[in-house]
């Protein structure tokens, strides 16, 4: 039923951001130069932040699959309660080294080793759902679309390229459940009709500008419309989606446990000073009466 | 008040002037009965500065200044200290509503013309108020040991490096190293929550005590105090305690709501607030892509961006930094019309004003933005970048309204002041 629910959230929320994306491009001209200057447009990840189920499923999947590198130092096991667990379920589902349940979610790899073995060590986790926010999106959002765009290049020392963080030093960690997408790459003359194609496609995709010189010396722009041909993994296309949603969402859960709580919180203070604004708009024009 | 109390208070007054004080700055301080909607903006100023030293003395409690510890300890204030989180997004988004309710103040007097003969000390000492706020500011900043805080203070720390001669030397001296490091934090911080806040506070008592001794400017620009009452009271003042201490509560909690809407529903501002960037803890070796300082210095980080290097140095760009700041100083003597306030200026100061006012908004805007913003202009204009045409353009106009202020302001065509403030 988990995962019913989340396939209708993606589908809707894939339109929504299709519409958001068609309203953004009138209304924010600036942030489209920008996002033209080199970035690439993100997915909203289909998830919802107090979506308890969500985040458990997305703390089970970090702590299997990237707390082997990454650490994430700052968190402490314990701060998963958070989460509607308990200290015994933390212990025997998510802690995989000899880690006490009040430890901070801490990695045995020497980062001297692994700067050496990937080319750049691998960065503490605690804040990306933070620190890669941007006027593009949440850093959620960044994470979704990231690990959704891994793909086979044979000219990486691991293999492994990403079109939203071209380069970079991390492999395809999740590959067997994706598969191995391919690179698709095709030219059109206008960023214009790149960009219309892009968003036809409805994938992920990134348009760059190269410019080609002729036999004359002239300079003509092309404009590369690269997209991703999804490869076959464990999992179907909209398993694999979600799952990164899930991971994606605890991301963002992690980087600030307090989110919901400052939400909840901050409701009942407006609504306070709402009403103590009344008592203080009536004493001052009680006190205002004889001044003319 | 009963018999004990009444006793307690003369005893107290034969010893010391609480009274005395109580009266001359609230129960017996006369400001005008006009005062709008701007008037708000001083006692903000005042709640934020509380507010400020007060979340500022907990978060000490637990921050560390080490540069092994700082970004770890701040980490352990948003998650392990009860309440910490909302004390540290009461500090930091405190720093930015400081700069938008003194940026606000002064707008107030630039349009009523508070600045002016009598109240030319009221000014200097606000303007120094304003200096100490920057450098507190850009010290704080440093604490979280973030990427923006460590490449920021880089940045303007490295402008000193461009005063000839000493340059080098001086920035050494201020760094404490040849790089932003430990030394460099540790002093920060000690300037950051001793130096600079005594400063402050003895300047925000000169700023009330110049205040109260020539009295308030009104949107009017008229003196109250020419016209008074037989007791010697103005006819058009009252007694600032109660009626602008009960005023001002009210104009305290709308600016709570919206402080509160920032701090538990935005609390990084989109951005602005707290830099995305400065989650990632700070890397001297990986220099950000793109390096914008908080927004309260944009106007004048784009004034230094704008202005081309001389002899390949940046030190004029420097000097005009500093200068456009430094000129504010000058106001009470720039400005010769025969009113204070807009309300009677004529055409060329509203003018003027404007044109400020778009100048410094849009310099402000440039500031966080990359100066590829706008694009290139055409290849018949060399290609050069729009934005940084722009930012000379506004840094000119910025200028100029200083700077041609005696000459437009003797010429303009005012309306006569009225005797009594209107209502």
């Amino acid at each position: 039923m988990q995962t019913g629910t989340a396939t209708g959230d993606i589908v809707m929320t894939r339109m929504l951001a299709l519409a958001r994306r068609a309203a953004g491009l009138l209304l924010a001209a600036p942030l489209a130069a920008l996002a033209a200057g080199g970035g690439m447009a993100l997915d909203r990840a289909p998830v919802r932040e107090n979506d308890v189920a969500s985040l458990q499923r997305g703390a089970a999947v970090f702590a299997n699959y990237c707390l082997n590198c990454h650490s994430a130092s700052f968190m402490r096991y314990n701060r998963l309660r958070d989460l509607g667990l308990t200290d015994e379920q933390i212990r025997d589902n998510l802690i995989f080294t000899g880690a006490k349940v009040s430890d901070h979610m801490n990695v045995a790899m020497d980062r001297k080793d692994s700067a050496e073995w990937f080319g750049a060590a691998p960065p503490d986790l605690t804040l990306v759902g933070r620190s890669r926010s941007s006027p593009q999106g949440s850093g959620t959002d960044w994470v979704y679309t990231y690990l959704r765009t891994f793909y086979r290049d044979p000219a990486r020392p691991t293999g492994w390229n990403n079109l939203l963080f071209p380069n970079v030093a991390m492999p395809h960690v999740l590959w067997q459940l994706s598969g191995e997408n391919e690179l698709v790459t095709e030219e059109f003359k206008s960023r214009a009709e790149a960009e219309a194609a892009l968003r036809r496609s409805g994938r992920p995709g990134r348009v760059d500008e190269a410019i080609s010189v002729g036999k004359d010396g002239k300079e003509t722009a092309r404009y590369q419309l690269l997209t991703l041909k999804a490869g076959a993994g464990a999992m179907s296309a909209l398993e694999y989606d979600t799952m990164v949603a899930d991971l994606a969402n605890y991301l963002g859960y992690m980087a600030e446990p307090t989110r919901l709580e400052r939400r909840e919180l901050g409701v009942w203070v407006l609504i306070f000073l709402g009403v103590l604004f009344i008592f203080a708009y009536l004493l001052k024009k009680e006190y205002w009466k004889d001044v003319h | 008040m009963n018999g004990k109390l009444s006793a307690l208070l003369g005893w107290v007054d034969d010893r010391f002037p609480l009274s005395q004080l109580w009266n001359d700055h609230l129960a017996k301080y006369y400001a005008p009965k006009n005062f709008n909607v701007w008037y708000f903006f001083g006692s903000l100023a005042i709640l934020v500065l509380v507010n400020q030293i007060v979340t500022g003395i907990f978060l000490t409690m637990n921050y560390k200044p080490d540069a092994a510890l700082a970004f770890a300890s701040v980490e352990y204030i948003m998650r392990d200290v009860p309440g910490g989180w909302i004390i540290r997004y009461m500090h930091s988004t405190g720093a930015s509503a400081f700069f938008i309710v003194v940026y606000l103040h002064m707008f107030r007097a630039l349009l009523y013309g508070s600045y002016r003969q009598p109240r030319e000390l009221v000014w200097i000492f606000g303007m120094l108020i304003y200096l100490c706020l920057m450098a507190e500011a850009f010290f704080g900043y440093l604490l979280p040991w973030g990427q923006m805080s460590f490449w920021g203070a880089q940045v303007i720390v490295n402008l000193f490096e461009a005063v000839p001669l000493v340059g080098p030397a001086l920035s050494v001296w201020i760094r404490g190293d040849y790089v932003i490091s430990d030394a460099t934090l540790n002093r920060f911080f000690a300037f950051h929550v001793i130096a600079i806040p005594l400063v402050l506070l003895g300047l925000v008592a000169a700023h009330i005590m110049a205040l109260h001794e020539v009295g308030s400017n009104n949107p009017d620009g008229v003196e109250i105090k020419k016209h008074k009452d037989a007791e010697g009271r103005p006819l058009d003042g009252i007694p600032f305690h109660p009626y602008y201490t009960v005023k001002d509560i009210a104009g305290a909690v709308v600016f709570l709501f919206v402080f509160a809407l920032v701090i538990f529903f935005m609390p990084e501002g989109g951005g602005y607030f707290l830099e995305y960037n400065n989650f990632i803890p700070a890397d001297p070796l990986k220099t950000p892509p793109h390096i914008a300082p908080v927004w309260y210095f944009t106007p004048f980080y784009s004034m230094l961006r704008a202005v081309p290097p001389l002899f390949n140095s940046q030190f004029p760009g420097v000097v005009v930094m500093g200068a456009a700041v430094m000129i504010l100083f000058l106001l009470p003597w720039l400005d010769r019309s025969p009113v204070k306030s807009i309300r009677y200026k004529g055409p060329y100061f509203k003018i003027a004003l404007a044109v400020f006012v778009v100048s410094f908004v849009l310099l402000g805007y440039l500031g966080v933005q990359p100066t590829n913003v706008w694009g290139q202009a055409g290849a018949w204009l060399g290609g050069v970048e729009r934005a940084t045409a722009a930012a000379r353009l506004f840094t000119v106009l910025y200028f100029l309204f200083f700077l041609l202020m005696p000459w437009y302001t003797r010429i303009d065509k005012c309306k006569p002041e009225p005797q009594r403030v209107t209502s």
